[in-house]
């Protein structure tokens, strides 16, 4: 489970998983072109995705922060990670069933960027996607010496994993996101807005689907 | 819901102004007496058809006494906001209220030429839910659509202040009440918005025993009718400023805001100026000091005329008022349509400046000293009323009828439905177009008109034009 093969693969989830939620509109870059449109001027691209991405830092960390101090409990280390797989799971399940968006979204001001940004993650389960991977990662002696140390190092060690891969999720979720509204804000204009945008609710919800059937399965192996 | 956008969802007015025109309309037909059910005709818009200007299909309502009046989508290009994150509406349902009954319709027409209905909300759900009665303005925006009233709880609706109440915009079930504080406003007519700017702007008619049995002279002349419009805090759902327009200037009803929401100011149409017989427009706008401000740029004057040409409510002024009763911008936000009910013409003003609207076309038609015909030797009966207008500005669509009990007084008689079409010059002016004319049944008045695909009054765009 902990060979070097895996930890790369799961560090390579974190970046994929964070280009993902970068390219879906719901996840907010449509806000940075309309930013730097309404104020005419294109530095409010940028400050605006700083803000979006500030947003979904928050969200990845409100999720990951938990699993990490409850990761110290190394001897429940199987249990916790089939629970988390189960709650991904549940999650996806329940974003198939119930198709209907969430409101309150709707009540956010539109100057509130960094608010918008987390409640839209924390609504649509993106921080739920990364806690298996991140699960994976702590499970991994190359990260941090499992079983070998302190409660206190333990958890220092967790937390400190936990806000890389927030750091290293919210990265690429930032440059795939701030890619596409440079490239709708100086080249292929809105009409790609229009074109390009799929529903992805199935598919969201089914990558929670499988990302916790994956969860559940590796802590079974 | 949809895989992709709804191809009539446009990110901008301009990319609306260039998608393909229209081939139907939507217009609704009423019973003025309540005798036969109202309906929704489907009308052939499309030039190069055999069918042109005819009706092609109507649906008439299991009910009779709504009074349809105005209409609109369930979903339209504000779909596209970046802050819903959620593309996948389909343009498919038209929510029309009854004024009279407080009932609501919700017809699929998904397939026009077999329009169904989809659900029927009946009055004592609204009235259950909402407190609110006689809705009206039908508007798509955040958490669902915004539908305004005319009245309030209670038999004749002055039970309380009417408002606003959102439907959800998927099983149309209502969720309740819009306001949270609404400041002075104590009366209702249209609304609406600037989605990304988080502002709308809201007017007054007046209250339900104000119109339902007629226009009260003595309210009107005692300017007890509305004059004021509001500013809202759109998601904080609250007012910020009232803005009184002056007690003489009464009615305000139609508020047009520029499409472009980079653009901060709009337009209000005003019925008539008790002190002069006026009709007027105001231009509101926020200043650099972001605050609301607003001024009248148009004013059209009363013509005088013989007291035996004129109904009995206004024998006494010997003078026959614009009565400014709907406007409509077009979607470049550079004309603005105005109907002078009264005195039977459409005028075009360019408001590319939009303090200094200029007179760019005009065309008789009807009227109630006048009476034009159409250029096609008809009567056209009342005068130009509701306007609509196509996506790329080059045609102008409007109906006759106001509202049945006013048509009653102003136009004393049966007059007959009429939906007509002008032709829009490069350079602006306006000219009735001969070959378009359609033949409504007999009994029905015409009122408001939706064009397939989304017009220049139920489209709200969320990014500037580029």
């Amino acid at each position: 489970m902990s060979d070097p093969t895996t930890v790369t693969a799961l560090w390579w989830a974190v970046i994929f998983s964070g280009l993902y939620h970068g390219v879906n509109p719901g996840m907010g870059w449509p806000l940075a072109v309309s930013a730097a449109l309404m104020e005419r001027r294109p530095v409010a691209l940028p400050a605006a995705l700083v803000a979006l991405a500030g947003g979904h830092f928050l969200a990845m960390t409100a999720i990951l922060l938990p699993f990490s101090m409850m990761a110290t409990l190394a001897i429940w280390e199987r249990e916790l990670r089939i629970g988390a797989g189960l709650l991904v799971l549940v999650m996806g399940l329940f974003l198939l069933v119930y198709r209907r968006h969430p409101r309150f979204l709707a009540r956010v001001p539109p100057g509130r960027l960094a608010l918008w940004s987390f409640l839209a993650a924390m609504a649509h389960g993106a921080g739920l996607m990364l806690v298996p991977i991140y699960l994976g990662l702590c499970g991994d002696p190359a990260t941090l010496d499992a079983g070998h140390q302190a409660a206190g190092t333990l958890m220092a060690g967790n937390i400190r994993a936990a806000l890389l891969v927030a750091v290293v999720h919210t990265a690429a979720m930032s440059l795939a996101g701030g890619a596409i509204a440079v490239g709708v804000y100086f080249w292929l204009g809105l009409r790609f807005l229009s074109r390009s945008w799929f529903n992805l609710d199935v598919l969201w919800a089914s990558s929670l689907v499988i990302v916790g059937c994956i969860g559940v399965a590796t802590a079974l192996l | 819901m949809n895989l992709r956008p709804d191809p009539t969802f446009h990110p901008t007015a301009k990319m609306a102004m260039q998608a393909p025109v229209e081939t139907l309309a939507f217009t609704l037909l009423l019973s003025p007496d309540g005798s036969q059910p109202d309906g929704l005709a489907v009308v052939d818009v499309d030039p190069a058809s055999t069918t042109y200007g005819q009706i092609v299909h109507s649906l008439f309502m299991p009910n009779k006494g709504d009074e349809f009046h105005h209409f609109g989508w369930n979903a339209c290009s504000s779909a596209l906001s970046p802050l819903t994150g959620h593309a996948f509406l389909e343009r498919r349902y038209l929510i029309i209220p009854g004024i009279r009954s407080s009932r609501i319709y919700v017809v699929d027409v998904k397939d026009p030429l077999n329009a169904k209905i989809h659900k029927i909300i009946e009055p004592e759900e609204l009235f259950a839910k909402t407190g609110y009665s006689r809705p009206h303005t039908i508007h798509c925006g955040p958490e669902g659509i915004y539908v305004s009233t005319l009245g309030g709880g209670g038999k004749d609706g002055t039970d309380g202040p009417p408002g606003i109440f959102i439907m959800d915009c998927e099983t149309f079930e209502i969720l309740g009440r819009y306001e949270m504080d609404r400041g002075a406003q104590d009366k209702h007519y249209d609304f609406w918005w600037n989605l990304p700017r988080d502002y709308m702007v809201s007017s007054e008619w007046g209250l339900p025993p104000q119109f339902e049995n007629g226009i009260v002279p003595e309210d009107l002349l005692s300017n007890k009718y509305g004059h004021s419009i509001h500013f809202w805090d759109l998601r904080a759902r609250k007012v910020t400023k009232t803005i009184d327009l002056g007690a003489n200037h009464q009615m305000a009803l139609e508020i047009r805001p520029a499409h472009d929401p980079v653009k901060e100011y709009g337009f209000c149409g005003v019925v008539v100026d008790t002190t002069n017989l006026q009709g007027a427009i105001f231009t509101w706008w926020r200043d650099e000091n972001g605050e609301w401000q607003a001024k009248k740029t148009i004013t059209i004057d009363p013509v005088p005329a013989d007291a035996d040409d004129l109904p009995d409510l206004l024998k006494g002024f010997g003078a026959v008022p614009a009565l400014v009763t709907d406007i409509d911008l077009s979607l470049d936000d550079k004309y603005l349509y105005v109907a002078c009910w009264g005195q039977g013409e459409m005028h075009q003003y360019d408001v590319s400046d939009p303090m200094n609207p200029v007179l760019a076309g005009k065309v008789s038609i009807g009227g109630i000293v006048n009476k034009t015909p159409h250029p096609n030797g008809k009567s056209f009966g009342y005068g130009p009323q509701m306007v609509e207008i196509s996506r790329d500005g080059k045609r102008v669509y409007w109906t006759n009828s106001l509202y049945s009990t006013w048509d009653d007084q102003f136009y004393p008689g049966d007059r007959g439905a009429a939906m007509v079409c002008a032709d829009v010059g490069e350079n602006g002016g306006l000219t009735l177009n001969k070959d378009f004319w359609v033949d409504f049944p007999a009994g029905y008045r015409s009122h408001q008109i939706r064009l397939e695909g989304g017009d220049c009054s139920t489209d709200s765009f969320c990014y500037p034009n580029v």
